[in-house]
C-alpha cells in the first residue's frame, strides 16, 4: 500500500482571507446576539470587514471573504439553508456588485461612509425583493421599508466611520495592493 | 485619540467627523431626507381601494373609495348606515347595542374592518391585492 500524499498548497493569500474571514464571522456573530426591536434590524458590524478588505485587497478579495462569512457564519448560528442564510446571501451579494462600482467614485469627495451607506442600502434593497418575491409574497413587505432604510442610514454611516477610521490610522501594509 | 485631551462633546467628535468627505456629507443628508420622506408615503399601508360592505357574512355591495356616497344596509335589527368618501369609510350609524362598529370611526387602510355583529353587517377597506391576516412559517 502506498499512501498517496494531496498536497493542497496555502498561498499567503489564502491565509490572510481566512484570518479576515474569521474575523467578519466573529463580528456577525456579535451582530446577532444584539437584541434588535424588528428582526432584519442589524447593525451589519461584519461589513466592516467587508470594505476593510475592499480598500486594502481589492473587490475578488472581499468577495471571498464575505461569501466565507456568509456561509460560515449561518453554520455556527444554525441557519444554514434556511430563510435567514438566503437573505443574508442575497444582501451579501447585493451590496458587492454595488461596491465593485461605488469603489470607483472619486475619492476626494467619497469615502468609505459612502461605500458603507451605498451597500448598506443595496443590501436592504436585496433582502426586501427576496422577501417579496419568495418569504411574504405580498406588497405589504414594503411597509417596512422605512424603518429598514433609516437603519441603514444610521448602521451605514457608524460603519462607515468606523472603516474610515481604522484606514486612517492604519497605514496599508506592504504587500497590499494599490 | 484625538492629539488635544476631549473637552467637550464637540472636540471628542472632530476627529470622526474629519473623516467625512463632502460626497458622503450629501450623501447622508440625501438618504436621511428620503427616509423621512419615505416614512408617511409608504407607511400608509397600500392603497386602499374598495368598501367591501357584507350582510349576513354576504357580499352586499363594493364601492369605489373614490366619490362620496351614503349606503343603508338593512339587518335584523334595523338598518346600518355607511359612509364612503375618497379613502375611507365609515360605519355612522348602526342600531347595535354597543356601537363598537360606529366608533371605530374612518377605515382608510387595506385591511381594516368594522364589524356590527349584532346587526351582521361588516365594512372592510381592501387594497389592490388581498391582505393576509397572518402569515406564518
Amino acid at each position: 500500500m502506498t499512501a498517496s500524499v494531496i498536497e493542497l498548497t496555502v498561498t499567503a493569500a489564502d491565509r490572510r482571507i481566512a484570518r479576515l474571514a474569521a474575523a467578519a464571522v466573529g463580528l456577525s456573530l456579535v451582530d446577532a446576539a444584539i437584541p434588535t426591536p424588528l428582526p432584519g434590524v442589524k447593525p451589519g458590524l461584519a461589513n466592516i470587514v467587508t470594505l476593510l478588505v475592499l480598500e486594502r485587497y481589492g473587490w475578488a478579495t472581499a468577495a471571498w471573504v464575505t461569501g466565507l462569512r456568509v456561509i460560515a457564519g449561518s453554520l455556527l448560528l444554525g441557519h444554514f439553508l434556511a430563510p435567514g442564510f438566503f437573505l443574508s446571501l442575497t444582501g451579501a451579494v447585493a451590496s458587492l456588485t454595488v461596491l465593485a462600482f461605488a469603489r470607483h467614485l472619486p475619492r476626494r469627495w467619497f469615502g468609505p461612509v459612502s461605500w458603507s451607506l451605498i451597500a448598506a442600502f443595496a443590501h436592504i434593497g436585496g433582502q426586501l425583493c427576496l422577501a417579496r418575491v419568495w418569504l411574504i409574497p405580498h406588497d405589504g413587505v414594503f411597509l417596512l421599508a422605512p424603518l429598514f432604510a433609516a437603519a441603514a442610514v444610521v448602521f451605514g454611516t457608524l460603519n462607515g466611520l468606523i472603516v474610515a477610521r481604522m484606514l486612517a490610522d492604519q497605514p496599508p501594509p506592504e504587500n497590499a495592493h494599490a | 485619540m484625538a492629539s488635544r485631551p476631549p473637552s467637550g462633546i464637540i472636540s471628542r467628535l472632530a476627529p470622526w467627523l474629519a473623516l467625512l468627505r463632502p460626497g458622503d456629507w450629501s450623501l447622508i443628508v440625501g438618504a436621511a431626507i428620503a427616509v423621512g420622506a419615505s416614512l408617511p408615503l409608504i407607511w400608509q399601508g397600500g392603497l386602499a381601494d374598495r368598501a367591501v360592505i357584507r350582510q349576513e357574512g354576504a357580499i352586499f355591495a363594493q364601492l369605489d373609495l373614490h366619490a362620496r356616497r351614503r349606503v343603508e344596509v338593512a339587518g335584523p335589527l334595523g338598518t346600518t348606515v355607511i359612509a364612503v368618501e375618497p379613502g375611507r369609510a365609515r360605519v355612522v350609524s348602526d342600531p347595535g347595542p354597543r356601537q363598537y362598529c360606529v366608533r371605530q370611526g374612518w377605515l382608510s387602510r387595506p385591511g381594516e374592518i368594522a364589524i356590527c355583529a349584532p346587526n351582521r353587517v361588516s365594512l372592510q377597506i381592501t387594497g389592490r391585492t388581498k391582505a393576509y391576516d397572518s402569515l406564518s412559517y
